[in-house]
Parts: C-alpha cells; structure tokens; sequence
C-alpha cells in the first residue's frame, strides 16, 4: 500500500535524525569512561575497562564545585532582578496609563535587536569605571540589562490578558497600584513568572561570552570558562574533558525534561497553555 | 483636605516612577549608552586608559575593510545566515509538518531533536571538537572502518566551517522546529477538516493551508536565526578558535581577539559598528513585524 509505503520512510528518516542527536551525546557520556588508548580503538562500543577516575576525580576537585557555584550565583542573581524589575517594568506598561508610555515600551523593545557584543567594549569600560569587576556584579548587572526587553515583551503580553475586571474591582476598593501588584499580578503570574525565570537561568547559566569579558579573576569563573581551562590543560586528554562535558550535561537535561514546556513557551512568544 | 481621586493621581505618578526606574536605569547605562560610546569610541585610537584623545575619523573602519580576516569573518556570518535561512528553516518546518500530525511517537522525536538545544554552546561545541578528533572520535571510527586514514576537518581550511555549518544545524533545527509545531497547533481544526473535505490531500494542505497561515512564526523564526548567526561566538571557540590561518572567525570572535584581548577599544568598536548597523538594516526590515504587537500579544 502506498501510505504504509511513505509510513516507512518516513520513520527511516525520523530515526536516521533521531541517531544523528543521540550519538554524539552517547559517545561523549562514554567516552567519559574510556581511557586514552581505548578512545582510540573503541569509539563507539560500551567502555571495556571502566574508568571511573575521569568522574571521580572531578567530583572531589574544588574547582569544579566552585565554578557551578559561581555560576549558580550569577544565574539566581540575574533571574531574581530581571523578574522583578520586568514585572515592574511590564505592569506600568499593562495598566498605567501615561503619555510616555508606548514610547517607553519601545525603548526597551529597541535593546532587544542588538546583541550586546555590539557594546561589549564601552560596556566592559563601563562595569570597570564603576568598580565592579572582580565582583559577581561584573557579570550580573550586564544580564539584568539585557535580560529586560524580552522579558518585558513576555510579562507585559500577560498582564494584558488578566481579566480587566479584577483591577477595576481592586482600585475601587482603594487598593493601590503597589499593592495591586503584590497581592495580584504577581500571584495570579506563576506560568509567565515561570517562564521568565525558567529563560533567564538558561541563558545566563550558558552564557560565556559575557563572564569571559567581564572575570579575571580565576575564582570567579563561571563553569564554561572552567571547562575550557580544563580544556587547556588536558588538551587531547578526551576522557577527562568527556567526563566534564558529560557532568554538566546530565543536569541540564534534567532540567529541562523538568521545566520543557516552559522552555517552550518562551521561545514561541510566551503562549503558555495550562 | 485632599481628595480621593488626588491621591489616586499621585499613586499612579509614584508607581510610574518607582516602578520604572530600576529598569530604565540599569538599560540606560548598560545597553543604550554604551552602543552610543561604541559609535563615539570607533573614530578614537585608544586602549580604554585615560581619555580618547587620538581622534584618528574613519581610519579604524578603513583598516577594517582592507582586513582580510575581518572580511572573511563578514562572509562567514553570511554563509551562516544563508546555511540557516535556506537549509536549516525549510528542514525544520518539513520535520514539523511531519510530526505535528497524528504521528506515533512525535513526542519522542520533537524531545529528541529539541535536546541539543538546551545544552550550552561551550558544550555542544566540544562535544563535536571530540568527534572531529582524527585520532579520537567518530569521524576517525568511521574513517577507520573503511580503513582510510582519517582527516582532521577542524585544521583543513577548506573544511572547518562547513564542520561548523554542520554543527550549528545539529543544535538549532530543534528550536526552529518547535517554534513551527507551536504555530501548526494554534491553526483552527475546523479549517484544516474544511481541507479535507474538500480532498486536499497532506501536500496541498502543508502548501495551501498550512504554510501561508505559518508566516507569521516563519518570521518570528528568521529574526531569531538571524539575530542569532550574527551573535556567534560561543561554538566557534572551542572548535577552532577561528583557525585554521584566521578562515573560520564570526565577527563576534573576530571583536574578540583583535579588539578585546588587545584592548583595542576604538578598533574593537568599530566593528561593534558594523554588527549594529547590519542589525538596524535587518530590524528595519522587521518592524512591522516587531513593532506591530496590539492585535497579538505575541510578538
């Protein structure tokens, strides 16, 4: 039969795609395993000879642990500001009304277009002359600052669809707009607050551009720039770097089989379907 | 005594103010100014010490276009441009209207090829320096098992970016993908049974339904890839560093080491300039896609 005939190929090719993501990912989870000489031979196949080390030895090094908390810190840091201050940002824009308003709004949308390698130099220049390199501040208020327009997009687009009639209510009864906000917005907010955090941790958790720029100080590093430092030292030493490739690979894609649908949403416009 | 409604005005007056200037403030000093002091910094010799004095005019962005590698970086990000637009976008929407359907297990492969999405540049990109590896990785098994002595496609100029190309399709079709199930899912049942009906069979549905009332996420999906081919950096790094000779640089690395690590603050700006101004060019395109945002609420 004909559609079984097409069913076929197309499953052919499905599956083809699907080994084409999965390989290289298995591989490296692996390869974490072998030794030198045995990454050589055996690329592909189960490790003959585990070698546990590669991931022992980084579990008990200091550095490892400290990277991931250096870049813990610089991702609760900037989600916990760009949620708030967006929220801010995009409430004031969702009800408030005032003559600078749309104008406002595409101020922040204009950030929004421009990468901010554009700026990297001036705003290395900046985070100096303001004295905070060698602090966390060096890679988080950058991340606030271009963290703001998407999110705002993102909670302003909410808020706009909340139910008119709750706020009228509220402001009759003599609630203020801050209040309003607090005993509100924010609580009837969990997917757009989800979301926005759920992109603001990932993007600044991967982000490597930006901490490179900013730190110098090895203690400060955030984990890419650990990895390629380990990178450096182990140059064709593919085990040890597999095994590290490997450890930070696992909890991301824990996390995001945790929070995927509002991984989702974010990237396609902030649609969240409950 | 002060009226109701007074008090009323001036709580909206201090909420705009309270709740705007955290905000406006951080974006301010650290987005909008500093692309001005770029524009400002270009026309300067100066190494961020002190103050721009050597006012040198457009000497930075002369030097810049006579350069061979930041020419070759400018055609690489539009080799990437062009690789992402005209393969990648078309490949990802045919797999979208291919699993968007009653297909079994299309949850399985839209979180398959979603996946290398979430992993970090860094990461993505040293996985795949591994499996280029000539002595080491997959590429030297399968070059073994023929028994061929296997190339390094990394250090092969001729090579090494189409094994980025491969790579930066390896990690973005996903999202794109996922953008386009999103959109196929808010097309009303009703139309497509209509479809149906009348004896539009899969094809001419995906062509004469489906694809025309996708255009708006289709744009949605160019703005990101092409924001996103400009910004590259992260997966360049650990796979060649921009080598070999200098052949593989996006302009971002190129900013990198012959503006950043050399601290040359009015050159490196100068091609700040140039990726801003290939931005504006494509956000002017795109405004009416961007600014238009009352009707919907997406973007």
């Amino acid at each position: 039969m004909k559609t079984n005939f097409r069913t076929y190929y197309l499953y052919l090719l499905l599956f083809f795609l699907a080994g084409v993501i999965i390989i290289p990912l298995y591989v490296s989870v692996m390869g974490g395993f072998k030794h030198t000489g045995e990454l050589r031979t055996n690329s592909l196949g189960l490790p003959i000879d585990w070698k546990v080390e590669n991931y022992t030895s980084l579990l008990i090094n200091s550095d490892f642990w400290l990277f991931l908390w250096n870049s813990t810190v610089y991702a609760v840091g900037t989600t916990f500001f760009v949620v708030l201050f967006a929220s801010m940002t995009a409430f004031v824009f969702a009800h408030v009304k005032f003559a600078a308003n749309k104008f406002l709004y595409n101020y922040f949308l204009l950030g929004l277009m421009f990468p901010f390698a554009t700026a990297i130099l001036p705003l290395f220049l900046r985070v100096r002359d303001f004295g905070l390199l060698g602090t966390s501040w060096a890679v988080i208020i950058p991340q606030i600052a271009f963290g703001l327009g998407f999110s705002i997009i993102l909670f302003r687009g909410f808020f706009r669809q909340m139910p008119k009639e709750i706020f009228e209510a509220a402001v009759c009864d003599g609630c203020s707009y801050t209040q309003f906000y607090f005993r509100f917005t924010l609580p009837l907010s969990t997917p757009i607050l989800a979301t926005v955090s759920v992109i603001t941790l990932t993007g600044s958790w991967n982000n490597y551009l930006l901490p490179l720029i900013m730190i110098n100080d090895e203690s400060l590093y955030s984990w890419p720039m650990g990895i390629m430092v380990f990178r450096g030292e182990y140059f064709t030493d593919w085990g040890k770097i597999l095994a590290y490739v490997s450890l930070t690979l696992v909890p991301a894609v824990v996390f995001f089989f945790a929070l995927q649908k509002y991984i989702v949403a974010g990237l396609t416009g902030g649609a969240v379907k409950e | 005594m002060r009226s109701a409604k007074f008090d009323a005005l001036l709580s909206r007056y201090y909420t705009i103010i309270i709740f705007l200037i955290p905000a406006l403030t951080i974006f301010t000093l650290f987005v909008v100014l500093p692309i001005g002091e770029a524009a400002y910094y270009s026309f300067f010799r100066w190494n961020g010490y002190g103050a721009p004095e050597k006012f040198v005019g457009l000497k930075n962005y002369e030097f810049l276009f006579k350069n061979r590698v930041f020419i070759m970086s400018l055609k690489n990000n539009f080799y990437i441009i062009a690789i992402s637009l005209f393969v990648q976008l078309p490949f990802a929407l045919l797999i979208a209207l291919m699993i968007s359907d009653k297909l079994r297990g299309a949850a399985f492969f839209r979180t398959v090829f979603f996946l290398p999405f979430i992993l970090a540049e860094i990461v993505t990109a040293l996985i795949w320096a591994y499996i280029y590896d000539g002595n080491y990785g997959l590429v030297a098994a399968i070059w073994g098992f023929f028994g061929a002595e296997a190339p390094f496609v990394l250090g092969d100029k001729d090579w090494a970016l189409v094994a980025i190309l491969i790579v930066i399709f390896w990690k973005f079709f996903g999202i794109h993908m996922m953008i386009y199930i999103a959109g196929l899912q808010a097309i009303s049942k009703e139309v497509l049974e209509a479809a149906k009906v009348d004896g539009a069979g899969p094809i001419t549905t995906a062509f004469r339904i489906k694809i025309p009332m996708l255009i708006p996420t289709i744009k949605l999906s160019v703005f990101l890839s092409l924001l996103g081919s400009l910004q590259l950096f992260d997966i360049i790094m650990p796979l060649t560093g921009g080598g070999p000779s200098n052949v593989t640089h996006s302009m971002v690395s190129y900013l990198y080491y012959f503006g950043v690590m050399r601290m040359k603050v009015g050159f490196g700006s100068a091609v700040g300039v140039v990726i801003f101004l290939i931005c504006l060019f494509i956000a002017i395109g795109y405004q009416r896609t961007l600014m238009r945002d009352d009707n919907e609420n997406k973007f």
